[in-house]
């Protein structure tokens, strides 16, 4: 027997204990105890008891969960969008009375940019962007995926640099050279685990070299995946690939945030001075602040949290009504109980605090149940929805305070009955 | 020492009012071993009740130990009861699904005595009435005279001054009722508490060394003689 503990000392006398001790020894631990053999008892009962706290809590940690998920994912393609992103679209113009719709017509052009550039003080980059969808070729495989035409401010602008490689240049651009830089998604789908700086492609059929590979960006706020993406030269793209002079889309950035509205401000003043529109008249163009859709998709997380919460708490409410219900046919039932305690000296607030530490527990079990509830569902939802789920530790604390609470609350009318009877009445209940 | 000086209980049920106690007057010295007798009706278990600050007079005083009972609060009445006051009931009383020993903790639950303390205290009062071996057994497994072993066990266990016992042979047959009856003996003779005994039953009555008998509320006989523990 190594390992044996001795003890010693079993004779000496205990120091008196502080007053908090004494109360949690003495009083709750043996309440408690009375509590969850009264419970045990009535497995059935207390189970359906529990229930609502059961479905309350599982409800608040879930919604938290995904809402807390959202706002991750949000946060992270707020990140991956580059920050003070502004989108210049072409469209929304009149053209014989009928409003055509944003990106349908060819109001954008190089110059734009150039002017954008050299005009407005509150713009950090700009970046032309021509877009289409073409099938790319690498030895006996091929991909279908989107080809993206800039030139070499796409990289501030966004903020996406090359983790190998290097990035489109001035040259490339004015040689409307072949060649291009891939989005991590291409290569793993054309390359596997190879180098692919260097190789060929065949884009549309056309051979453009390799020369660079972003960095993995993840997910767009829309939920496309950005790495799936091949970034040539915009001037290439318009003469090799799509053969249109047109603009899909102008990508800005403000120098800071505070600077973002002046940003957008300027542009719109640039840009319908270039156009020639007459003051009154639509623009030929949207502007899109990415950081206002993107607080615009916050706000509707939290609706959606509020509306969830606000089931969350009608069901705690339920919950909370079942158990005060059942403490009081509890309270009736124990009468004698509460009669034989009373005469051998429980004094009321001995009474009360038994009946409501037996509803706070068969509240916190019913929490940790939810707790254990929620936690499953969200991974359950994060595995097979498109929701990513994430529960916090704030959402665990608060919903087991909730718990505790409904249990203190509705647990405090049956106890005040119980204390408030008359030892001989309740000590005569048959 | 109890003194109660015209004590009147009235219960009102409904337009009638029935005087369960009617003026009764009379002193229980220390150590005295009291058989109160009656039919049923007869207001003893009333008087009982009173006594044993369960219930409150309508009118009238109740001195224990020299301090009137009746202007005490209830959490006091509770410690009373506690400390210085043990009950036996007819039907035992005890906590169903609640062990032996556990029913005997039951007092000390409610004077901040500590966890080890109770144990050993419920485990010797448990001995002192004869059931070691079964502190672990629950009421249902136990024999009506173990049960109300069991009940004198809690109703000891803080050292009371004063034992009131309501029919404690009622449920029993003659002789678990005679070793219950050489217990509250034993507790009167050898440790000096006071015994207040109600019964209707006139061998049990024997036992106690005076006998006060009751009618429709009132004392109508108080006898000193005879009795006593064989």
């Amino acid at each position: 027997m190594s390992g044996a503990i001795i003890f010693s000392g079993g004779g000496r006398a205990p120091l008196r204990p502080r007053n908090t001790e004494i109360v949690i020894t003495m009083y709750i631990l043996p309440t408690v105890r009375i509590a969850l053999r009264a419970l045990r008892v009535n497995k059935m009962r207390s189970g359906l008891t529990m229930l609502g706290i059961i479905i309350g809590v599982a409800a608040v940690i879930t919604m938290l969960a995904v809402g807390e998920g959202a706002r991750a994912s949000l946060a992270k393609s707020v990140q991956s969008l580059g920050s003070n992103l502004v989108l210049i679209l072409p469209g929304s113009s009149t053209s014989g009375g009928a409003r055509l719709g944003s990106g349908n017509v060819d109001t954008l052009v190089i110059d734009d940019v150039v002017a954008m550039r050299e005009d407005c003080s509150a713009v950090g980059g700009v970046a032309p962007i021509v877009r289409g969808s073409a099938q790319v070729v690498y030895a006996d495989r091929n991909w279908n995926t989107s080809v993206l035409g800039t030139d070499e401010y796409f990289e501030v602008v966004r903020d996406w640099s090359v983790v190998e490689g290097r990035f489109l240049t001035r040259q490339d651009v004015d040689g409307r050279t072949k060649n291009c830089v891939l989005g991590t998604a291409v290569v793993k789908e054309l390359f596997g685990s190879d180098d692919p700086v260097g190789r060929v492609i065949r884009i549309k059929n056309v051979p453009f070299t390799v020369v660079g590979v972003l960095a993995e960006k993840g997910q767009s706020p829309t939920g496309q995946d950005q790495d799936d993406t091949i970034v040539v030269a915009y001037t290439t793209a318009q003469t090799r690939l799509f053969g249109s002079t047109r603009l899909n889309a102008v990508m800005a950035t403000a120098r800071s945030s505070e600077l973002l509205d002046k940003a957008v401000d300027q542009i719109t003043e640039l840009l319908r001075q270039r156009h020639k529109i007459p003051p009154g008249e639509d623009d030929d163009f949207s502007i899109r602040n990415l950081t206002e859709m993107l607080a615009m998709a916050e706000m509707q997380t939290k609706i959606m949290a509020i509306l969830l919460g606000s089931v969350a708490s009608v069901s705690l409410l339920v919950g909370g009504i079942g158990i005060m219900n059942i403490m009081l046919v509890s309270v009736t039932e124990r009468t004698r109980e509460i009669g034989i305690r009373m005469a051998v000296g429980a004094k009321g607030r001995d009474i009360l605090l038994q009946f409501l530490i037996e509803a706070v527990v068969l509240s916190l079990i019913g929490g940790l149940i939810g707790i254990a509830l929620g936690m499953g569902l969200s991974a359950l939802i994060g595995r097979f929805s498109d929701f990513e789920t994430q529960v916090s530790v704030l959402s665990v604390v608060l919903s087991f305070g909730f718990a505790a609470a409904v249990g203190i609350f509705f647990g405090y009318y049956p106890a005040r009955k119980a204390a408030a009877m008359d030892p001989i009445v309740a000590l005569r209940y048959e | 020492m109890i003194e109660v000086r015209d004590l009147v209980k009235v219960y009102s049920l409904g337009d009638t009012e029935l005087r369960a106690l009617d003026g009764v007057s009379l002193t229980v010295g220390d150590g005295e071993f009291v058989a109160v007798m009656g039919a049923s009706g007869s207001g003893k278990s009333t008087f009982m009740n009173m006594l044993g600050c369960l219930d409150r007079p309508t009118s009238g005083e109740y001195l224990l130990d020299g301090v009137a009972v009746g202007g005490l609060s209830k959490d006091r009445l509770a410690e009373l009861r506690n400390r210085t006051i043990g009950f036996v009931f007819q039907g035992f009383n005890l906590l169903a699904r609640t062990s032996a020993i556990e029913n005997v903790e039951l007092p000390m639950l409610y004077n901040g005595m500590s966890a080890g303390q109770r144990r050993e205290k419920a485990m010797a009062t448990l001995a002192e009435v004869g059931l070691e071996g079964r502190e672990h057994h629950f009421p249902n497994q136990l024999s009506g005279g173990q049960q109300q072993r069991v009940a004198i066990a809690r109703a000891l266990v803080n050292s009371p001054s004063l034992i009131f016992a309501d029919e404690p042979t009622g449920n029993l047959d003659t002789k678990t009722g005679g070793e219950i009856m050489r217990i509250f003996c034993r507790l009167n003779e050898d440790k000096g508490i006071t015994v207040v005994l109600v019964t209707h039953e006139l061998d049990i009555a024997g036992y106690a060394r005076r006998r006060i008998h009751f009618r429709d509320g009132r004392v109508v006989e108080d006898d000193r003689s005879g009795g006593g523990c064989r």
